[in-house]
């Protein structure tokens, strides 16, 4: 079975899911996963889904999960690197991954993590006004 | 057979001048249109109509204009019918063109079969069966080249009403014009996300001053380009909400989620404010002193 790398920029961690994915591998990442961001005390977690072309419901639950276990141990989860046409299935399957941050690319994504943890309280608040 | 083929091709090749004038003078009289020039041109695609019909008739079943043998024919109708569907002629000046030759050709039969009562019936029969396809003939071309025009209308429209502007860098503009259905949703939602993924923007601006109702339906359509837009990493503005339509967007109890302003402009100085940007008046210098 294919393990899913977790690369570490700064404080960052990286995941880039290349592969099809499935129920234990989900899990497999989110055991790795957590306990990567509590030992390298990783304050925000970049999921590039820009290999995949094809997200079903299943992977987009197991984002907003991540996106969830993240949050708990204080970190930012941003997934970036959707194509359109894989954001167009999603919305139409009613799927908005509203739990989730989102950003064009790993270039952005880094900038939109970095921009939130230098202003916990103004990151959220940016987007209400 | 033979020579009940042979009578309208003896017809043709004898009083071919005489049938031609009857003919033009019939159309002149049933066809409104003027114009010497589109007269001469009609004089000429007349002629190789009754051409080819004398090749049609000396060669083939006279009743099925689906033969190769009435190709020559069938291609002349295309042309003429297509002509005029694309200037404007109706369906009946369009037919009238064929269905004229009928009462000039039976002219001439009644006169040929005088002392045989029973074989004109005969003839005028086929004969006029023979004009009634070829213009039924017309009349599908010509619907068909109305319909292709309609298609080619639509198309365009579809690609007319849906552009994406950079207003700045890492903004993007996306003016609706029209009513939203499910196929211009699925295209303005295309062209939206091509554009975010080639500029890098993130913020698009979704002006709707251009769309005249927003019912239910719209509403679930707007919702899911900002959704989609916000999975590509880029967030919406709404803009153009009219007065009218922010009342109705309460009254249907709609929720659209999404930071909406009154105009471009305010969206636009929003926009520039997130990204950190913003646009201020120029100190005017003073008049050099002379």
């Amino acid at each position: 079975m294919a393990e899913i790398p977790i690369l570490r920029i700064g404080d960052c961690l990286l995941v880039s899911i290349q592969v099809d994915m499935h129920d234990q591998l989900a899990l497999a990442l989110q055991d790795d996963l957590t306990q990567r961001i509590v030992t390298d005390r990783a304050r925000g977690v970049m999921i590039d889904i820009s290999a995949l072309e094809i997200v079903d419901s299943f992977i987009g639950r197991m984002l907003n999960n991540i996106a969830a276990m993240s949050k708990v141990l204080d970190a930012v989860t941003v997934v970036v690197g959707m194509r359109p046409a894989v954001a167009i299935t999603l919305v139409e399957l009613g799927l908005g991954l509203t739990g989730v941050r989102t950003a064009l690319n790993v270039d952005k994504g880094l900038a939109l993590i970095r921009r939130i943890i230098d202003n916990p309280e103004r990151g959220d608040a940016d987007r209400e006004r | 057979m033979s020579d009940r083929d042979n009578i309208i091709l003896q017809l043709i090749d004898r009083h071919s001048q005489r049938l031609l004038s009857d003919w033009l003078a019939h159309q002149r009289r049933d066809a409104k249109y003027g114009g010497t020039q589109r007269e001469a041109e009609t004089a000429e695609v007349a002629r190789r109509f009754l051409d080819h019909l004398r090749a049609g008739v000396q060669l083939a079943q006279f009743d099925d204009v689906e033969r190769p043998e009435w190709r020559p024919i069938r291609e002349l109708l295309e042309d003429l019918s297509r002509d005029r569907a694309v200037q404007g002629f109706s369906p009946t000046e369009t037919a009238t063109f064929v269905f004229s030759l009928k009462e000039p050709l039976v002219a001439l039969l009644s006169k040929e079969l005088r002392d045989d009562p029973e074989r004109l019936l005969r003839e005028t029969w086929t004969t006029i069966r023979l004009i009634d396809r070829l213009g039924l003939y017309t009349i599908e071309c010509y619907a068909r080249t109305r319909e292709e025009v309609i298609r080619r209308q639509q198309q365009e429209l579809l690609e007319l009403s849906t552009p994406v502007v950079e207003l700045w860098e890492g903004i993007l503009a996306l003016p609706l014009i029209g009513t939203l259905d499910s196929a211009r949703t699925q295209i303005v939602m295309e062209s939206l996300l091509q554009n975010i993924v080639d500029s890098g923007a993130e913020i698009a601006i979704i002006d709707i001053t251009g769309v005249p109702t927003v019912d239910t339906l719209v509403a679930q359509h707007l919702i899911k380009t900002i959704s989609a837009a916000r999975l590509m990493g880029a967030d919406c503005i709404l803009s153009g909400i009219r007065p009218q339509i922010a009342q109705t967007i309460v009254h249907l109890g709609l929720e659209l989620n999404v930071v909406s302003k009154a105009t471009m402009a305010d969206a636009l100085a929003l926009a520039l404010r997130r990204s950190g940007k913003a646009i201020s008046e120029r100190k005017r210098l003073a008049a050099p002193e002379p």
